[in-house]
């Protein structure tokens, strides 16, 4: 028979249980774990880190090894009363005789509010995608050439000097209008959406809104949905232009464009004056030879025209009418000599009919010609009276005569 | 008229004038409007002296701060 000496557990072996049960369940191998520090002490030699986490009525000792503390870059040791949260996995520690959290991954106050503050982006982030904000279709192109220019930024950041010096280098009229705001700290949300809203009220054509590079934490106002809402409400095109090339914020995604740094945005913003005299120069020799150019062709018609035109001109229809009366004169002529052929022709055959008729061959015939008083020639026997003198032509001379006796009717 | 709109514009005068689609008056035309475009965009180019104002609570006023700024950037 046992002693209860003998029954009873050596302080090791209930250790081992507890250890075995500890160690041996799963969910105690990865746990997490927040609270607050509590009796930091930083052991030299070897680099470990021990501390308790506290809670009202509750604690948890932990130990981080050197080589996880170097790992999680835990240079600094926490505060105490820092918020931390913890990740390991809870061991028994026999020498102590108690169980602790082995640290393997310790988030110090500050990582965990950009933690939060992370995840608090994400879901203003959704939100405002939600409601089509982030939308291309929103976008709107910014003026060509704004003559007013705002900018909302800090009037002491050298972010404005620099926008200044590129806005007035490549366009030297452009009148800057600064509204000033705290672009970092508690007061910098509620500062850059006031100074937006004046911006929109003031009627410049376009607003820069940014700020030169910084921490993370320097850009959070800029990922606020406030000034968010800010930018998407405002009248006239917005330039957001925070940080360097590698920060995005809220306000990049809400803007109508997105410059890399405050630089860019000042590039963006407006041409170059000496690009666009150049392209007016360049618009205005290609008018003049554009003009001279119309003109010369229609010069070149018009002459084409008028030579044309000549050929129609009356000196050249005249000099045609003449040709064609010298033509007409011609056949006139020639028409006429024919006549006269034929006229010849004709006067010769009627000469030959004439001398047919001719009294006078009638008389070498034998025919002769008796004139009456008034020498009339006489073709009725009544156109005498008896007694009357007559003469009686003959061929060759003529006869007195009286007339002594008439006759009626034809002779036949 | 915005400078962009005007000079599309100028630039569709001198297209046409260049492509010779335009009769004689319509050459003409264009060429005086084109005049009259380069003018007023030129002097669009031209300005008041540049200036950075300050707006806030208190209104509006120069800064004087950038004047400096005129040299360097000339």
């Amino acid at each position: 028979m046992q002693t209860l000496f003998e029954l009873a557990l050596s302080v090791r072996e209930i250790t081992n249980l507890l250890r075995q049960r500890i160690e041996g369940h799963p969910p105690f191998q990865d746990v997490l774990v927040r609270g607050e520090v509590s009796g930091v002490k930083d052991h030299h030699p070897t680099g470990h880190l021990y501390f308790s986490l506290r809670e009202e009525g509750a604690v948890l000792r932990c130990v981080m090894f050197q080589s996880w503390r170097r790992s999680n870059g835990v240079f600094d040791p926490p505060a105490e009363g820092e918020e931390v949260v913890a990740q390991g996995y809870i061991g028994v520690y026999e020498r102590e005789g108690r169980y602790q959290l082995y640290v393997q991954k310790l988030w110090r106050s500050q990582e965990l509010r950009l933690g939060e503050y992370y995840l608090e982006l994400e879901r203003v982030k959704a939100r405002l995608a939600a409601e089509g904000l982030f939308d291309s279709s929103r976008k709107r192109p910014l003026p060509f050439l704004p003559r007013r220019i705002g900018i909302v930024t800090s009037p002491s950041g050298a972010a404005l000097r620099d926008m200044v010096r590129i806005i007035w280098r490549r366009f030297p009229p452009a009148q800057i209008y600064l509204f000033p705001a705290l672009v970092q700290g508690d007061r910098a949300v509620e500062d850059i959406v006031r100074a937006i809203g004046r911006a929109g009220r003031w009627g410049v054509e376009v607003l820069i809104v940014g700020r030169g590079g910084g921490a993370a934490e320097e850009l959070w106002a800029f990922n606020s949905e406030e000034v968010a809402r800010a930018i998407a409400s405002c009248p006239v095109p917005v330039i957001s232009a925070v940080g360097h090339e590698t920060d995005f914020t809220i306000a990049d995604f809400v803007a109508d464009v997105r410059a890399p740094t405050p630089s860019a945005a000042a590039e963006t913003v407006v041409p170059e004056r000496e690009e666009l005299l150049a392209r007016l120069a360049d618009l205005r020799g290609r008018l003049g030879r554009g003009v001279a150019r119309s003109l010369d062709l229609r010069r070149e018609r018009l002459r084409l025209l008028q030579e044309r035109l000549a050929l129609r001109h009356p000196r050249f229809l005249l000099a045609s009418r003449q040709q064609a009366l010298d033509e007409l004169g011609e056949r006139l002529g020639s028409a006429v000599t024919r006549l006269l052929k034929l006229w010849r022709q004709g006067v010769e055959a009627l000469g030959l009919r004439l001398e047919a008729l001719n009294p006078v061959s009638i008389l070498s015939r034998g025919y002769s010609i008796c004139l009456g008083p008034g020498d009339r020639p006489l073709r009725r026997a009544e156109e005498a009276e008896r007694g009357d003198r007559v003469k009686v032509i003959l061929w060759e001379g003529f006869l007195g005569c009286r007339v002594e006796e008439k006759g009626e009717g034809r002779w036949k | 008229m915005k400078f962009e709109e005007g000079l599309k514009r100028l630039e569709e005068l001198v297209r046409k004038l260049e492509s010779g689609e335009l009769d004689l008056e319509e050459s003409m035309d264009a060429y005086r409007e084109g005049r009259e475009l380069l003018q007023r965009l030129g002097a669009m180019l031209e300005g008041a002296e540049r200036q950075v104002w300050q707006v806030d609570e208190e209104g509006m006023r120069h800064l004087e701060v950038f004047g400096e700024l005129t040299e360097e950037a000339g």
